[in-house]
């Protein structure tokens, strides 16, 4: 069972999909889908990589995508196809970063074994012989494995600007350059070993910066891919056939099936349902349409199919203008400068600047060339940025290993570092604050009604009759058999019980609140349903404010749910705000120095979203959102929010400690190698011994996060 | 110092091995799925003989 599926080479008629299965939680689903996907006749092979939560299939081309989740779906697992590889990129990357990585671990351990002997005592031919063994060892490795430092560097150079791999590089060069005139003059300073170790180290670094990356995307991903990518078109002759949303065109009848997610904006051409505005609007409410009616892409059509004639689509629709702001609104974002390239700003011409002063004063004082630039390059060895490279990352892993155990994803460690600097946050409503799906009071129905209501309503895509299932299912209610149950768009559900008529429908005057009229026979009973606030949402805002971050409401919604929430929570709020007036709002604050969070997961909060100093989305809210968002939290619980901001802030307490521990180390060592006293041996200990100081720091935030666990 | 001759190589071959380890062990894809590497422990085998 460990062992890969075996592969049949000799049936090249197969071909392999993969979907997204976001369900896989544990060992018995990985065993349930790899023994029984392939009993179903077609399927040859599943492989489940559980990280990704993906599934890779091969199969018969005669399945096609659908029945391949239908027989995912048979098996208990709700499974998305992936189109393309979007993370494949990223994958390339950190296997390059790995390989180098692998490189110059080998390239450390065998220059360390001949340095050794050296600092031991060896001398003489023993000594040449050893230095030219190590130079042809650390060539090829520095050659390699410094590949992404130099690229980065020149990179950064050529757009006049600099980072932390330019002093990187220039002192891994330089040290090369001279331990290698060293070995051919048969000098006593080779730092092959030093260069090495410090790629090693900074790779190590960079290793783990990618890894947090792709851990939490990967957990992204496997959340998207909900929304309407393909449409079902119907052809003249009455045929329907899948077309991805890009190759849509305007005039094209398209069938929306109930629960299927609109790919682009239209008119209804025939049938009546009920669709879910919320991730365009933030209204909670489902929205009754009937032949006529226009809607747009990224509405959700709950209760019953509907023939839609397409008026825009791709670029033109009103989800694409929202994309277009995002875009936009994100470009400040890129700006943001890394704390360890801003350390590095200050760093680089102090340290660059002290090499020169050691040249030119030790020519001064009459040593020579050879004995100065030695000097010269001591010091920059010894003040390479190795706390920067290793520490940040480091701290930053373990603190989003931490996040990513109670329910946050972080999508890399730039999105850390600006969490820790908010100072005001701004709530959406719905969905966020809220759940955002609706649960229904069914405090006043006896035991019969319950089982009658569980019957009908779990037949039903319809958000209420969701919520109402989800409700009795809770209370561990029983359904009773519905016979002849019937769904009619916008009026409700019917059917017979024991042979007396039974109905879940539309109250008369159902203009204001969310409620359902449960009919059995003659009596009829309302069901109100409201959508709740997350739990522990007033004790996420006030953790928040011991943060000292001050919170309030921005929403889409009408006003008069908004003012409730707001009161409940003692928020100042804003309703009604369209999603340019969010990012207008955002764009104030920072014009007035704050440095906004925002949270939110509708389309229309995206822009604003895009454009917050640092945001935070829930698993629950659209691609879009959670694509912009810097953090994604998943569950019912909002505290997640205020525990990010908490240790965010502890990550950074953290790093500035390193920090401050490097510019001590600095203190201590520089008169050394000023002095001419430092010898590779020294720089070796000293690299090494820094290193491991800063790493053990940051690992104590892993403690630190675990302690605000209560 | 004779002995160096034969030391030194065999140093830096078994290094040379455990980097094409490494590199083959990467490539195969041993990386890809650490988590589900650690779960995969706790499948029963299947009983169908």
């Amino acid at each position: 069972m460990n062992a890969p599926a075996p592969i049949l080479a000799d049936s090249p008629a197969l071909i392999s999909t993969r979907f997204t299965v976001p369900g896989m939680r544990c060992a018995g689903c990985i065993g349930k889908i790899e023994r029984e996907l392939p009993k179903t006749p077609g399927i040859i092979a599943a492989r489940a990589n559980f990280s990704a939560k993906r599934v890779a299939i091969q199969h018969d081309p005669a399945l096609d995508e659908a029945a391949l989740t239908a027989a995912l779906l048979a098996i208990g697992f709700e499974a998305q196809p992936v189109a393309d590889n979007p993370l494949g990129v990223e994958t390339q990357e950190r296997k390059r970063l790995i390989r180098a990585l692998g490189v110059a671990g080998f390239g450390m351990m065998n220059v360390m074994l001949l340095s050794v002997s050296i600092w031991s005592g060896a001398d003489g031919p023993t000594r040449d012989l050893f230095h030219w063994l190590s130079a042809l060892i650390a060539m090829p490795v520095i050659a390699y494995s410094g590949r992404p430092f130099f690229a980065s560097a020149w990179m950064a150079l050529s757009h006049r600007r600099t980072n932390m791999d330019v002093p990187i590089s220039i002192g891994v060069i330089l040290a090369t350059a001279l331990s290698l005139y060293e070995t051919i003059t048969g000098g006593g300073h080779a730092y092959f070993e030093s260069a090495v170790m410090l790629l090693f180290f900074l790779l190590a670094g960079r290793v783990l910066d990618t890894v947090m990356r792709d851990r939490t995307r990967a957990g992204i991903g496997a959340l998207l891919g909900r929304m309407g990518k393909t449409a079902s078109v119907i052809g003249p002759d009455g045929s329907t056939r899948r077309v991805a949303a890009g190759d849509l065109e305007p005039g094209m009848l398209v069938l929306v099936a109930a629960g299927e997610a609109l790919a682009a904006d239209g008119a209804v051409e025939d049938g009546a349902s009920a669709i879910d505005n919320a991730m365009l609007t933030g209204e909670s409410a489902p929205e009754p349409v009937a032949p006529g009616a226009i809607v747009h892409a990224g509405a959700i059509n709950l209760s019953a199919p509907l023939r839609v004639r397409l008026t825009a689509v791709a670029d033109d629709t009103a989800i694409a203008e929202i994309a277009r702001l995002m875009d936009e609104a994100g470009q400040s974002r890129s700006h943001y400068v890394r704390i360890a390239d801003r350390a590095s700003r200050l760093y680089a011409p102090v340290v660059h600047s002290l090499a020169a002063l050691a040249f030119v004063g030790w020519m001064i004082a009459g040593a020579g060339w050879h004995q100065s630039l030695t000097i010269a390059i001591a010091v920059l060895i010894i003040t390479c940025p190795c706390a920067m490279g290793l520490a940040v990352p480091a701290a930053q892993v373990v603190a989003s290993g931490a996040l990513l155990k109670r329910g946050l994803l972080v999508k890399d460690g730039s999105a850390l570092e600006r969490l820790a600097e908010c100072d005001i946050a701004l709530f959406d409503k719905t969905g966020t604050l809220t759940l955002g799906t609706p649960r229904a009071d069914i405090a006043a129905l006896d035991a019969e009604a319950r089982s009658v209501a569980l019957g009908l309503a779990q037949a039903s895509r319809h958000p209420l009759s969701q919520g109402l299932a989800a409700a009795l299912l809770h209370e561990g209610v029983v359904p009773a058999g519905i016979d002849d149950l019937r769904e009619v768009g916008g009026a409700g559900l019917s059917g017979r019980w024991n042979g007396v008529e039974v109905a879940l429908e539309r109250p008369d005057d159902a203009a204001q609140t969310l409620a359902t009229r449960l009919r059995i026979g003659e009596t009829a009973q309302t069901i109100t349903f409201a959508d709740p606030l997350r739990t522990d949402a007033a004790a996420t805002l006030y953790a928040l404010q011991a943060e000292g971050i001050e919170a309030s409401i921005l929403s889409g919604d009408r006003a008069a749910p908004v003012d409730a929430v707001a009161r409940e929570l003692g928020l100042d709020a804003e309703a009604e705000v369209s999603p340019q007036a969010k990012l207008a709002a955002l764009e104030a604050l920072k014009a007035q120095g704050r440095r906004p969070l925002m949270v939110g997961d509708g389309l229309n909060d995206g822009p604003a979203l895009a454009a917050a100093h640092a945001s935070i989305a829930p698993g629950s809210a659209s691609d879009a959102s959670q694509q912009a968002a810097d953090a994604v939290f998943i569950g019912e619980k909002l505290m997640p929010v205020a525990l990010a901001v908490r240790v965010a802030k502890a990550t950074m307490r953290i790093v500035r400690q390193n920090f401050g521990f490097s510019i001590i180390y600095n203190v201590l060592a520089v008169p050394l190698a000023l002095f001419g006293l430092v010898t590779p041996l020294i720089a070796a200990i000293a690299m090494s011994v820094s290193s491991l100081v800063v790493v053990a720091n940051s690992l104590r935030l892993a403690r630190a996060a675990q302690g605000t666990r209560q | 110092m004779t002995g160096l001759a034969f030391l030194i190589p065999i140093a830096v071959g078994m290094g040379l091995m455990g980097l094409a380890a490494f590199l083959w062990s990467l490539r195969d894809g041993q990386y890809e799925d650490m988590d589900g590497a650690a779960s995969r422990i706790l499948i029963d085998e299947e009983d169908d003989l």
